[in-house]
């Protein structure tokens, strides 16, 4: 789950991270309001969920209350096009009103998982507010990187060694430490996938602190911190991928036209990939999951429908703990329900797999079947 | 022979009084399995199945001498649950459970470093040598004894090979689902190398995703050290970047981790990549047969 920067900055701050004072606003007369609190000037800053806001023109510097209420105005309601939005963008629906900061440089600071080492590395380089991976593929001797031990948590002397690395004064090492600390804090205590501060700044006031800040978190550590959960914001979301999500459903909306209902993550890519192998495009990602029952797969159909570029829809089952007959069920209730009026191929394979055959046939629904994966795409695809 | 499991592997099942371990523990009783024992804290001294059911692992193993463990234990209580039977040295831990904290198998990893267990999992459908042992969620009968080893990020697609291979006349040694998740028990790797020295397995179907570079390193090691011929399948090729695909491991982040980049180190290091999944058993049967090795794998009754 991603949240917005001001949101990620309340987080920080409770871990003793400092960020610059600021507040979010929803309106151009809150903008106008936490402006007038920071003394007149402010930064104004488009808060979406995707980076390159800055280069977008989704980060504003104004002088006075008219220029916060001018860019304000201009940024609330409009269309943000990033490299990370696609070219449809995202609308800019709350503002950050942040203080000015006196920088003196640079820096980035990140935590993220090393999966071969099982554990959490923490990332520094000089080279602040560029993108990471730009400067790992470039000039990867610029990052520094230290694994930090679940037993004993990150080091001062680990935190001391990138703070000397990326060249932070002398006389503010203690206070990148301490910076660092949080940072990792934070990322354990809240069950975080990433933690990535870019730019840390050093300031002229002698300030270490998050210029910018991003906070992923881990989905599956999600029940354990209601109050992260209650940061999500439904308009950053496909509301396909929310209703899915009430039903523990995993689904991802993508642009095509095959709708996909599969189970098992792996073959529910295998199955996108099988469709585009033979032409097609697909609609979604669609894992229904191994202990589904017949009002999940009913739920998981109308929200493929729901879908208005859907204009087939392919159901790739091979049953495990899945029952084939559970899915065959579902498929014909919910095709029931909402009145199906698309080609539909069914490809199933597994335990009870006869019964749910059966159940297909004998439900009248025009439903084509289909023996395996690959000649269940390539029927699709040709009626679509 | 085969790896991790045989027919002399005593199975404990974590978790038996819920509806998964009940189900699954009937299941594998069904397929043969040696399943000696159940836990479930509390309902020591019950019967499931026509199992005992102990409160610890420890008591359970002292009591049916059981040697490998299967979790079918909620997330939350999950990484508890492995680091309670590598605790009582089980020789094998399979954990079922899908959606455990990435942070709880961190911990998990470091507690298990210097012990004696292998974990397999979590988040994957488990380990079956046919005919002999199941242990966790696969459906047993498409699978038949045979000289094939598969191993696997993904569940279904584990059953979508296995069965491909018992429908073209083959069969499997072992197939081994390690599971989706980011941070896990066992990697490619590390069953590579046990199919390797295994002599009863002849090739190896290798099914990987998107996310993370398990299949890079695997590959090559199998450039440089792997004696039977490999043949493999990546998912993921049209998942968009930075989305989680159902797994929490399947992600493509930083532009690492993508299919394209996998698929073309596999190719680099000599492994048969199936364009599709439908073809995962095709193209292990036509290289089998330039290598004169089909006869070989072939299950005759």
């Amino acid at each position: 789950m991603n949240i917005h920067e001001y949101q990620a900055k309340a987080v920080l701050a409770q871990y003793g991270v400092t960020v610059p004072k600021g507040k979010v606003a929803f309106t151009v007369e809150e903008a106008v309001a936490a402006a007038r609190e920071l003394g007149g000037q402010a930064v104004v800053k488009a808060q979406i969920h995707a980076g390159g806001r800055g280069k977008a023109g989704g980060v504003k510097l104004s002088k006075n209350l008219a220029e916060v209420e001018a860019n304000a105005r201009t940024l609330l309601g409009s269309t943000l096009v990033t490299h990370q939005t696609g070219p449809q963008g995202k609308v800019v629906k709350r503002l950050l009103i942040e203080q000015l900061t006196h920088i003196q440089k640079e820096y980035y600071v990140g935590l993220v998982m090393d999966r071969s080492a099982g554990r959490v590395v923490m990332m520094a380089s000089a080279e602040g507010g560029m993108e990471i991976e730009e400067v790992a593929a470039k000039t990867p001797e610029k990052i520094f990187r230290e694994t930090i031990d679940p037993a004993v948590g990150l080091s001062p002397y680990q935190a001391r060694k990138l703070a000397f690395s990326i060249d932070i004064p002398a006389n503010l090492v203690n206070k990148a430490v301490r910076f660092m600390t949080g940072l990792y804090n934070c990322y354990l205590d809240k069950d975080c996938s990433i933690a990535e501060i870019n730019p840390l700044v050093v300031t002229g006031e002698g300030d270490v602190m998050a210029l910018d800040a991003k906070l992923n978190f881990d989905d599956n550590g999600l029940y354990r911190h209601s109050d992260v959960g209650d940061l999500r914001d439904l308009d950053e979301e496909d509301p396909k991928e929310t209703a899915a999500a009430k039903y523990g459903l995993n689904y991802v909306a993508l642009d095509g036209n095959i709708g996909c209902m599969v189970n098992g993550a792996g073959l529910a890519m295998a199955t996108m990939d099988t469709i585009k192998y033979y032409g097609g495009d697909p609609a979604n990602f669609l894992d229904v999951g191994g202990g589904a029952d017949e009002a999940k797969v009913t739920e998981a159909f109308k929200i493929i429908l729901s879908d208005p570029k859907v204009k087939g829809i392919l159901v790739n089952i091979f049953g495990g703990i899945m029952k084939c007959d559970i899915i065959a069920q579902g498929v014909v209730n919910a095709a029931r329900q909402i009145g199906l009026n698309k080609p539909l191929v069914v490809r199933l394979e597994g335990t009870n797999v006869d019964l749910g055959k059966q159940i297909l046939n004998e439900s009248g629904l025009n439903i084509v079947a289909a023996d395996s994966l690959s000649d269940a795409a390539q029927r699709i695809v040709s009626l679509v | 022979m085969s790896i991790l499991v045989n027919k002399d592997t005593r199975v404990l099942t974590q978790g038996i009084t819920g509806s998964q371990g009940r189900f699954h523990t009937q299941q594998a009783i069904e397929y043969g399995t040696k399943v000696v024992g159940g836990t479930t804290p509390g309902k020591g001294g019950t019967t499931i199945e026509g199992v005992p059911v102990f409160d610890t692992v420890a008591q359970a193993v002292e009591n049916t001498g059981a040697n490998a463990s299967v979790i079918y234990v909620p997330p939350a209580f999950a990484a508890d649950a492995i680091m309670e039977a590598v605790d009582a040295e089980l020789d094998l831990v399979v954990c079922i459970t899908e959606g455990i904290p990435i942070e709880d198998m961190v911990k998990v990893k470091r507690y298990m470093e210097g012990r004696h267990s292998r974990l397999i999992g979590p988040n994957c459908p488990g380990v079956i040598t046919p005919g002999e042992c199941k242990i966790g969620i696969m459906p047993g009968y498409i699978h038949v004894p045979g000289k094939i080893g598969i191993i696997s990020r993904s569940g279904t697609l584990t059953y979508e090979a296995v069965y491909q291979v018992t429908v073209l006349g083959m069969g499997q040694s072992t197939a081994v689902g390690i599971g989706g998740d980011p941070v896990n028990g066992t990697n490619f790797l590390d069953v590579l190398k046990m199919f390797n020295e295994d002599p009863d397995t002849e090739a190896v179907i290798m099914i990987g995703e998107i996310g993370g570079s398990a299949e890079e390193q695997a590959a090559e090691w199998i450039r440089d050290y792997m004696t039977k011929p490999v043949v493999g399948f990546i998912a993921g090729a049209t998942a968009p970047p930075g989305r989680r695909m159902g797994h929490a491991g399947a992600i493509i982040s930083g532009g690492s981790g993508t299919a394209a980049s996998k698929i073309s180190k596999m190719k680099e290091c000599g492994i048969q990549v199936a364009p599709t999944p439908s073809e995962m058993g095709s193209t292990l049967q036509s290289f089998l047969e330039v290598r004169g090795l089909l006869e070989r794998c072939k299950v005759h009754q």
